[in-house]
């Protein structure tokens, strides 16, 4: 089993430098001017230069690439924001840890929403308990992020004015942007818990235990469940790139002071090193949670686990 | 083991299931009676699709809740009618008084629980008192009698072969040491060499148990190997039925079983072609009126098509057709294809 | 005992005209699917047809004196800050997300499925590559990626369409590999094999028209998502650029007069909704029609 996290952990490496890459080359694409953008457009073309050729700008791609990961990986370096002209960690790192916090609010609740209600209906199949929670769920897979979270903004805060329309103060402040981000995960949660739910119950193993003279709820619950959970937790993983963008939209509408929201404002200012930053930092958290998630379903699933452990099946 | 009583662990009379979809109804089982005496055991025998797996559900009640329903009929266990008994009931009789094994091994095991712990389960959901001691021990036991090593009960079912897999099942079905033991093709999804195996282990176990067995198959050979008794299946009701003797060693048969058996390929006889029996089995949401065998049958005659046929008995054996009994035989006959 | 019991209900290659009438069949046989598949139709055809319901010019001639207007018989659905008409908006900003939609999905799905269907069928090294690949670039979250693609290249219709495919290929890759991969094994393959047919044509009339099913449902559901995703996008600045509409930036807009003219947010909102909406019932219904063992 513990050659399996290894072997994850060790293809993180590359995949987090592959990442790096991909982010570091597409944004290479347009020429920046890392000196002319920091000293202003009233310096002297020598002296731009001069800090271009300082910051290593004209080397070819792959030691700029090279120096780059080397900065960030030692020193947590990622050099200076065009706009602010204040080192970009200093910077991205609160407003990184703001954008975990909404996001986290957001996957609890979309999973501990639309699993139960999944299985419920799976479970209750054609009675309320179904069609109601599925026809709901099928309405809010249809409406974006954003638009939620202008309809809850134009309702809660402006019509009813009940809850704050920016900022982050106090608990108030995240329910709308919460709601927001995590409803269309959820109604996808629901949606594919139900099938997975529903797949398990017809399976033969099922049919077994109720011939065992099990009762239908330990059919279910201990039986049914316990398979259908497995791809649910892949599920998961997969709809947090929707979380994502439902996240940095929502800041944007309410106003957070999260990564999402700076990297979108920054990309009007052509500030480069915060977008490139900002997305990198991103795209490691992402990379790290799948692979949390791969663990997760490793352990859980005994056909995995025996695959990389000892007793070979 | 004798057994002098005459009493019959499971009667079933007459007994009628249907599967109602949106779209059709299939008739899946018509009218069939069936018996079987305490300690035998009754090989059912059909092709596929003859009603022989909803006829084994129905006996534990296990038919799909939404389409699955019995019309008519009573089934008795034991003397009881179970038709009549409710879920919890039910729950209490199955993997405890009667047991099922079901034909795939593959995926009758849960993947996500130890062989153990399903073992156990079944121990436990019927002896609600015994300690966990006591039921680790069972459980030991259980996969000893089916000849696998007890330090395996921590292993998860893709960890088994197929064969290994079904003694698995077979484990769990007599844990309990049920008085029925119901076998849906058991060894249909095994090797040619694990069957033999595994056939000859349920013997012995039957044997040793004492159990009632009822042998779902459609290889003659393993009738011949493991019953008793016989019952021949065909579009849901049974048109033939006898001692194992009466089947394979008597001179009158119903045209269906005459086929069953010539197309089993003869090593003795030089021969061209294989004979199947020609045409197809009736469309269940459509059963022809009359005998439902006349469609296929070369001895047909004008009566076939008019009505069923009654039984027509000598001893042990009964043969369902019209060309040994005279009056056809309506729904109700009532007559029990006894095998004691 | 095949234990694939879904792949024995799949569209046999030989059967292929009388299935399509009797998917026809099981399609329309569900409600929902057919009240989706009959509104999609109407949006996507007044979407087509805008040209020819209001002129482009509506859309982007600006007009203070008719700043902020409430819906009327002029202004079906009002007029923006700049005294644009907001229906003109809609039905030209609709065609644009449209058009982009149902072209990203078509060339994702190629992309996609040539790419999953090259991995499964030759198996090995350039299996083990391209999949390993996929997973790192998957590793980078699509709207960051595709923010970092729109950046880098410019906002035009090509590289929006360019971006989106990237970020929407990935789910044929799996999907088709993984049909690929069962069918490969399936005995008729084994068959045509022993009968002679080379690999392509194995591939073509073997493999794809079984996967194909798969594929369509995908896809149709996909050109939901891809509207859905492509609105956040224009939301956020980051869609075709000014004075062009979309639904997406006209909500932005639409956000500074919340108060005064809220009726800017609801149209743009119902259209996307509703549209996604609709895609989705067909998607679904085709879902159903396609395998009906999945249903009961």
């Amino acid at each position: 089993m513990y050659r399996y996290v290894i072997k994850r952990l060790l293809f993180l490496i590359p995949t987090i430098l592959g990442v790096t890459l991909i982010i570091y080359a597409v944004m290479s694409i347009t020429p920046g001017d890392p000196g002319r953008a920091m000293l202003g457009t009233s310096a002297l073309q020598a002296d731009v230069d001069a800090y271009n050729a300082a910051l290593g700008y004209n080397l070819p791609f792959p030691i700029k690439y090279f120096n780059y990961v080397k900065a960030m990986v030692i020193d947590q370096d990622f050099g200076f924001s065009y706009l602010t002209k204040q080192p970009v960690f200093d910077e991205i790192w609160p407003r990184f840890l703001e954008t975990l916090k909404l996001a986290f609010l957001g996957v609890f609740i979309a999973a501990s929403v639309g699993i139960p209600f999944g299985i419920y209906a799976a479970v209750k199949q054609y009675s309320l308990w179904d069609t109601v929670p599925s026809l709901i769920a099928f309405f809010m897979a249809a409406f974006p992020s954003f638009v939620l979270g202008l309809l809850f903004l134009y309702f809660f805060s402006l019509k009813l004015n009940l809850l704050p329309s920016y900022g982050i103060g106090s608990f108030e402040h995240y329910i709308m942007p919460a709601l927001a981000i995590s409803i269309p995960p959820a109604a996808q949660n629901m949606r594919f818990t139900k099938s997975s739910m529903l797949e398990a119950i017809r399976q033969d193993y099922v049919r077994t235990a109720r011939a065992k003279g099990a009762a239908e709820r330990t059919v279910v619950w201990k039986h049914a469940l316990r398979n259908a959970l497995l791809p649910v937790v892949t599920q998961i993983g997969l709809s947090l790139g929707v979380l994502i963008a439902g996240a940095v939209v929502a800041e944007k509408i309410f106003s957070i002071p999260g990564i999402g929201s700076l990297i979108v404002d920054r990309i009007a200012y052509k500030d480069e090193p915060v977008i490139i930053a900002g997305t990198i930092l991103i795209s490691i958290c992402f990379t790290l949670v799948m692979l949390l998630v791969d663990i997760i379903y490793a352990f859980v699933d005994p056909r995995i686990r025996a695959k990389y452990s000892n007793t070979k099946g | 083991m004798a057994h002098t009583e005459t009493q019959n662990i499971l009667e079933i009379r007459d007994l009628k299931v249907i599967y109602k979809t949106d779209l059709e109804v299939v008739e899946a089982v018509n009218g069939l009676d069936l018996t079987i005496g305490k300690g035998k055991t009754l090989g059912l025998v059909g092709e596929t699709g003859a009603g022989k797996t909803t006829t084994a559900l129905s006996i534990l009640k296990l038919l799909p809740s939404i389409t699955g329903r019995i019309l008519q009929g009573e089934i008795y266990f034991d003397g009881e009618d179970i038709i009549k008994k409710s879920e919890n009931d039910m729950q209490s009789i199955r993997g405890n008084r009667i047991s099922m094994v079901f034909q795939d091994p593959m995926t009758s095991l849960n993947p996500v629980l130890t062989v153990g712990d399903q073992i156990a389960e079944a121990v436990q959901l019927h002896n609600p008192d015994m300690s966990k001691e006591q039921i680790k021990e069972r459980v030991a036991a259980t996969l000893n009698m089916v000849g696998i090593m007890p330090s395996r009960s921590g292993d998860y079912p893709h960890q088994f072969s197929g064969g290994m897999k079904q003694r698995v099942v077979i484990a769990m079905a007599l844990s309990c040491e049920p008085e029925l033991l119901i076998a849906d093709e058991p060894t249909t999804a095994l090797d040619v060499t694990i069957q033999a195996q595994v056939l000859t282990m349920i013997r012995e176990l039957r044997d040793r148990l004492g159990t009632s067995m009822l042998m779902i198959t459609h290889d003659l050979g393993i009738v011949a190997q493991t019953c008793d008794d016989v019952a021949v299946m065909y579009s849901g009701i049974i048109i033939e039925a006898g001692t194992a003797e009466d089947i394979f060693l008597g001179d009158k048969h119903h045209p269906y079983t005459v086929g069953l058996f010539n197309s089993i390929p003869n090593l003795d006889v030089k021969s061209e072609r294989l004979s199947p029996i020609t045409g197809l089995m009736p469309d269940p949401t459509n059963l022809p009126m009359g005998c439902v065998f006349a469609p296929r049958c070369e001895h047909r005659m004008e009566v076939c098509l008019e009505a069923r046929p009654g039984v027509y008995e000598e001893g042990t054996h009964k043969i369902r057709c019209y060309l040994f009994s005279e009056a056809p035989g309506n729904s109700k006959a009532g007559v029990n294809l006894n095998a004691e | 005992m095949n234990p694939q019991k879904y792949e024995s209900t799949t569209v046999d290659s030989f059967k292929r005209p009388s299935q399509t009438k009797e998917i026809w069949r099981r399609f329309s046989k569900s409600k929902g699917a057919v009240i989706g598949f009959v509104l999609f139709s109407i949006i996507a055809i007044m979407l087509l047809a805008a040209d020819f319901i209001i002129p482009y010019e509506a859309a982007i001639k600006q007009d203070f004196s008719q700043q902020l207007a409430a819906p009327s018989w002029e202004h079906f659905f009002g007029t923006d800050g700049y005294g644009r008409d907001a229906f003109a908006r809609l039905l030209h900003g609709g065609r644009t997300s449209l058009s982009i939609a149902l072209l990203a999905t078509f060339s994702s799905a190629v992309l996609g499925s040539a790419l999953g269907a090259i991995s499964g069928y030759f198996g090995g090294k350039v299996d083990s590559f391209i999949m390993r690949s996929l997973d790192i670039f998957m590793s980078v979250p699509d709207i960051l990626f595709t923010m970092a693609v729109v950046y880098a290249l410019g906002a035009n219709f090509t590289n929006l369409l360019f971006a989106l495919t990237l970020a929407y290929f990935t789910n044929y890759v799996r999907l088709v590999r993984s049909q690929v991969l069962n069918l490969a094994e399936q005995d008729y393959v084994e068959a045509a094999r022993a009968g002679g047919s080379g690999s392509a044509r194995i591939i073509l009339s073997h493999i794809i028209p079984n996967a194909v099913g798969v594929i369509i449902v995908n896809t149709t559901l996909n050109v939901a998502k891809i509207i859905l995703y492509e609105s956040t996008l224009s939301f956020l600045g980051l869609g075709m650029p000014p004075p062009q509409p979309e639904w997406g930036l006209m909500l932005s807009e639409a956000r500074e007069f919340m108060r005064t003219a809220p009726w800017l947010m609801f149209f743009p909102s119902a259209a996307i909704v509703i549209t996604a909406a609709s895609i989705n019932l067909m998607g679904d219904g085709l879902r159903d029609a396609l395998d009906p063992h999945l249903k009961s």
